[in-house]
């Protein structure tokens, strides 16, 4: 038997059918299209919660205070009010760590931010000058402060994006104004790069960097510090890096084996991981919802190809009658099924494209079309199309050329 | 001497039926040369299309020998049986057999789709001349729905025509039709035999069809009953001439 010739048969057979043919994409076509849809959207938030994650820095380590006893009652208090974390664990950390670059104390103070008849509601955080590396971030205009205004808590700070348009004027330069915060004048130095929102929807352009000592003396008058942020060499060391400063800290704290850590250490590259993992599940869940239509395409394919089968019986026995082996007659009910699904498949994918590309136009909703998932898709739609279609058309196959001929 | 084509020794077809077996044919012997024109006549139910499926390779005997063209039918596979069908054999049915939606082009052409000898040009020019044979070539392109009963038939005879075949079957081919429309199918079918030298058994169940054939074989109750040779064949040309004008009532 000619390939070609079967190919010629099946598709006559398809064209005499149109309507029942294009009934049974449609199945598949929904199947592909949503599938595609639905991964591009898990896969789109998951992609833009990464990137949104990146901008804080990724090998950016916190390190926070936390209880290791539990008062009356089993209550643990909250980090604010821990006073664990103290200069001294920082510069230790800074000393015996091998796998941190940089190092910065910090503490916040809340408060206004008044320049001339503007003020502003925001937060003075208080932290080394290596805390814009530990960041990735830089400076638009001016200059970071420096180790010798840390030394004399110097009046001095950085400002962000969002400070500058709310108490400056259009056009107007900070770098050398003085602002005042909490009553206390500040000389502006240097103006922050534009940031944008974190994964959580701060707006982390607004903020003041000033020495942590000034902070620490002037605004809050505390000894202690409320985290430490440190970054690791390089994003395969920070798992490395927080086991390092554990030990150190232990040690610094005096802790015995027994007792559990009075603080914790945090790295960037787990924050990303437990949210991606949240969005993995998303992905998963839309694209088993997607796939189950899409099984429900595939037997929508089984139940033409087995009606039609039957209605077709006296066909099949004609075709078996002037020739046709059983073979033949498998092969172009099974030629038939796999067009189907293959064309069903690439429409599918066409569409499940251009709806990805229309929810980021009309919802602003991040899609992200995988090669995979369009290959995976694909791959499932053809094998629908040989699972599907194989029993009936084996059925048709086995028929018996006589009793297929009288079939009515 | 005249070849032989078809050569049935003590052939026998049983049909079970749960507890029951139904002798459909009960021994049947004779040979049929190349180029010879038969018809088999018989009352109902006297295994007449039992007889003539199983001629066409579309069912195996129970019993007995049946040698097409000198190959031992009994022997073959089923893939072996679909290629007789397709290369020697062909079939014309009482129910025309068309398939729907399909061009009478197409329908013509589809034997030569499981042929794999012969290529899409052949297979074409093949097509229209097997429905120029049969007087329809300006009909090439209309549907069976758009065809009338006889020529659905001539379109059913062209396709069988289209492999070449060394015999064809017919099971009461002009069942359906009028007179008039029997006897032209008739004389397509003599037109064949005579000029194409093409081997034709023909079931039928009017004695008068049968006295167009050069030899009728009679069945009764599975088996045969009568076998003569038809010394003054008519002419089915003359005949149709012979027919009052069409519209008389
Ligand atoms: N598939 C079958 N199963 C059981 N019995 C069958 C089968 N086919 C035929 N028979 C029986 O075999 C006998 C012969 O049937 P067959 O169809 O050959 O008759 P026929 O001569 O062609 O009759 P008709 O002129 O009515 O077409 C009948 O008694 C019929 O019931
Ligand atoms: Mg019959």
């Amino acid at each position: 038997m000619n390939v070609f010739n079967l190919f010629r048969i099946a598709w006559r057979a398809l064209l005499r059918n149109k309507m029942r043919a294009f009934l049974t994409m449609l199945g598949i076509i929904i199947g592909v299209g949503s599938v595609i849809t639905m991964v591009a959207i898990g896969q789109g938030s998951k992609q833009s919660i990464r990137d949104q994650l990146s901008t804080m820095g990724s090998n950016m380590i916190t390190i926070r205070p936390s209880s290791n006893v539990t008062v009356g009652g089993g209550a643990r208090l909250g980090s604010t009010a821990l006073q664990t974390l103290t200069l001294p664990d920082a510069d230790v950390i800074k000393k015996q760590s091998q796998y941190i670059t940089e190092i910065s104390p910090a503490v916040t103070a809340s408060g206004q931010a008044i320049n001339a008849a503007q003020n502003w509601p925001t937060s003075m955080q208080g932290v080394s000058p290596g805390y814009l590396n530990i960041r990735q971030w830089k400076l638009k205009s001016g200059t970071n402060f420096t180790d010798e205004d840390v030394k004399t808590a110097n009046k001095v700070c950085l400002i962000g994006q969002t400070i500058v348009e709310n108490i400056f004027g259009a056009g107007e330069d900070p770098v050398g104004k003085y602002i005042r915060f909490k009553k206390i004048p500040f000389k502006v130095i240097g103006v922050l790069e534009e940031k944008g929102e974190n994964a959580f929807g701060q707006d982390q352009d607004d903020i003041i960097m000033a020495p942590y000592t000034t902070v620490q003396k002037r605004l809050l008058a505390i000894p202690y510090v409320q985290t430490i942020y440190a970054s690791a060499i390089d994003e395969q060391s920070s798992a490395l890096a927080t086991a390092e400063i554990t030990s150190i800290l232990r040690k610094q704290h005096k802790l015995k084996d027994s007792d559990q850590d009075d603080f914790t250490v945090r790295t960037q590259a787990e924050l990303i991981s437990t949210i991606s993992s949240t969005s993995e599940l998303l992905t998963v869940l839309l694209a088993a919802i997607a796939g189950i239509s899409l099984l429900v395409g595939g037997i929508g394919i089984m139940n033409i190809m087995y009606v039609s089968v039957k209605e077709r019986t006296k066909e099949i026995g004609l075709r078996m009658s002037i020739g046709a082996r059983g073979i033949d007659i498998l092969l172009q009910f099974l030629i038939e099924a796999i067009f189907i699904s293959i064309t069903g498949g690439v429409i599918g994918v066409v569409l499940g494209v251009v709806a990805s590309n229309v929810i980021t136009l009309l919802l602003s909703w991040p899609t992200l079309v995988s090669e995979s998932s369009i290959i995976l898709s694909f791959l499932v739609c053809a094998f629908t199309g040989v699972f599907f279609g194989y029993y009936p058309a084996r059925n048709a196959s086995k028929l018996d050329p006589i009793e297929a001929l009288r079939y009515e | 001497m005249a070849t032989t084509i078809l050569d049935i020794k003590n052939l026998k077809r049983e049909f079970k039926m749960g507890s029951e077996t139904v002798r459909a044919l009960k021994g049947i012997s004779f040979h049929i040369e190349a180029g010879e024109f038969v018809t088999i006549m018989g009352s109902s139910g006297s295994g007449k299309t039992t007889l003539l499926n199983i001629l066409g390779c579309l069912d195996k005997p129970s019993d007995g020998e049946f040698l097409l063209d000198n190959v031992n039918i009994g022997k073959l596979s089923r893939n072996d049986l679909a290629r007789l069908r397709n290369q020697k054999i062909g079939f014309v049915f009482q129910a025309y057999n068309l398939l729907p939606r399909t061009s009478a082009l197409e329908n013509v052409e589809l034997p030569l789709l499981y042929n794999k000898e012969i290529g899409a040009r052949e297979r074409h020019k093949r097509a229209i001349e097997s429905l120029e044979a049969v007087k329809l070539a300006d009909r090439l392109d209309h549907l069976p729905n758009q065809l009338s009963g006889g020529q659905q038939q001539r379109v059913a005879i062209a396709r069988a025509l289209v492999n070449q075949p060394v015999m064809i079957l017919a099971d009461e081919a002009t069942g359906n039709l009028d007179t008039r429309t029997s006897y032209e199918i008739i004389s397509l079918m003599q037109e064949l035999n005579q000029q194409q030298g093409k081997t034709i058994v023909f079931v039928t169940h009017e004695p008068d069809i049968a006295s167009f054939s050069s030899r009728t074989i009679t069945l009764k109750d599975g088996r045969i009953v009568k076998d003569v040779k038809n010394e003054k064949v008519r002419s089915a040309q003359e005949a149709l001439a012979a027919l009052p004008v069409q519209d008389d009532y």
